[in-house]
């Protein structure tokens, strides 16, 4: 036996630590997830997956913080993914969310991990999604993804989470703001946080307009919390929508549909990664080169060159 | 491809008051391009070594302002042992006096910086020691 199948092993045994290894090789190195998922595949699809996205500062880790002591209450196993930005320039990342949850560091069946974008653009990391699956395999019930501080176009996170709850503060700008395509669009619930600074009913009646104007997610009504960056107060009612919620998915079948399109959408992005790994084999980086220059110099356009390389390409698969 | 990418806990264990020099070092470990786990101040021993299981960190540097060092430090490194984590290398800063060097170096403590240290200096030294590991 090798020793990524012993690790494998230690994590479905409960070993925290191979957890942890686990994530990181997933996160190196897309040949081990290769290796690692079919593994744990059987084990996963237990876990409701909890997205908590926002603006940066709006309170999303603090909010985190509060939803990991309610489930505890109750029992639940919770894993943590706490995502930062990676820096474009340096490659390096503060990972700083852990800050907020200090009280669960020590409590066993709490498991936080820190992760940076690595250069992906949708307010997750490349490698998040395949740490939903470890943690699911190692037997959390709820996973909680926090995810970078969002702007308008990071939602990934609707494409991994099967409850979304977006983090708003009051005064980030007008009602046009909440008009927008984008983060409004996906959330499930919204929580309105630090709800005791000014313009609090503004903003809570702009996202209600908001709601009105779109499509109805079927029979959910996304419901407006108030919440209170450091204060229980309205956590606990967050809490209980997001089990409502994931109530609501299981009872209507969406749950079921919603997981189905990501198996699909993750099939397809493995498909397509493999097909460009498969491109370079074929053709080559030089010979790549070779072909933008004619291209460059006119005496080819790209949709001739690719009716060439054709039956090439239909022969690799 | 493999992407190798270095991670590092940084922490602050016991009750100093103020992380200025954690801080400062943790900015330079990221403008040298790796991932920094920054938990903040006043952690628990038990809390730093459970971070550096989950988070999968390759080194622990501690900061240490207080006095305590030499409690701190054996604590952090017994409680790895219990975990079967004492691979993960320990580094440190702070206010510590050299008299007591001689007892952290042989409780397994690689390295301490101390005030002043460039923080360039700190950078190499890691890349290097987490090289060998």
């Amino acid at each position: 036996m090798n020793s990524l199948e012993e690790l494998i092993k230690s994590m479905i045994s409960g070993d925290r630590r191979a957890l942890g290894k686990i994530i990181t090789l997933m996160e190196n190195d897309s040949s081990s997830s290769a290796y690692i998922i079919p593994r744990i595949h059987n084990l996963t699809g237990k876990a409701h997956i909890v997205g908590i996205t926002g603006p940066p500062g709006s309170g999303k880790s603090s909010i985190v913080d509060k939803l990991i002591s309610y489930y505890r209450d109750e029992g639940q196993k919770v894993g943590v993914i706490a995502i930062d930005p990676t820096s474009p320039f340096t490659g390096g990342a503060i990972l700083g969310d852990r800050i907020r949850m200090k009280k669960h560091y020590t409590d066993k069946d709490v498991f936080i991990r820190s992760m940076a974008t690595r250069g992906n653009l949708g307010g997750l990391s490349e490698a998040t999604g395949n740490t939903i699956k470890a943690l699911d395999a190692f037997g959390k019930d709820v996973i909680i993804i926090e995810t970078v501080g969002a702007g308008q176009i990071e939602v990934d996170i609707v494409k991994v989470a099967d409850t979304v709850v977006v983090v708003s503060v009051p005064s980030m700008g007008d009602s046009v703001q909440t008009l927008k395509a984008g983060i409004m669009e996906i959330g499930d619930i919204f929580a309105v946080n630090k709800a005791d600074i000014e313009g609090v009913e503004k903003c809570i009646m702009e996202i209600r307009m908001m709601l009105e104007l779109s499509e109805k997610k079927g029979g959910w009504n996304p419901p407006i919390i108030k919440t209170f960056g450091n204060k229980d107060d309205g956590a606990n009612e967050l809490y209980k929508s997001i089990k409502n919620h994931h109530s609501y998915l299981i009872e209507s079948g969406h749950h079921e549909k919603k997981r189905i399109m990501r198996e699909k959408t993750e099939l397809v992005n493995l498909l397509q990664s493999l097909f460009v790994k498969n491109l370079y084999n074929i053709v080559g980086e030089k010979e790549m080169e070779e072909l933008a220059k004619k291209i460059a110099k006119r005496e080819k356009d790209p949709y001739m060159i690719i009716e060439e390389l054709i039956p090439r390409l239909k022969k690799s698969i | 491809m493999p992407d190798k990418k270095l991670r590092i806990l940084i922490a602050k264990p016991g009750l100093d008051g103020h992380d200025r020099g954690a801080k400062v070092v943790a900015r330079a470990l990221r403008d040298a391009g790796m991932e920094v786990i920054y938990t903040g101040l006043r952690q628990t021993p038990e809390s730093i070594v459970e971070t550096a299981l989950q988070e999968d960190v390759d080194a622990i540097g501690l900061s240490i302002l207080s006095g305590a060092h030499k409690h701190l430090f054996k604590k952090v490194i017994d409680l790895l042992k219990n975990e079967g984590a004492d691979d993960i290398p320990i580094f440190g800063g702070g206010i510590i006096p050299e008299d007591d060097m001689p007892y952290l170096k042989d409780i397994g403590v690689k390295k301490i910086f101390g005030p002043g240290t460039s923080t360039e200096n700190i950078v190499t030294y890691i890349k290097e020691m987490t090289n060998k590991s």
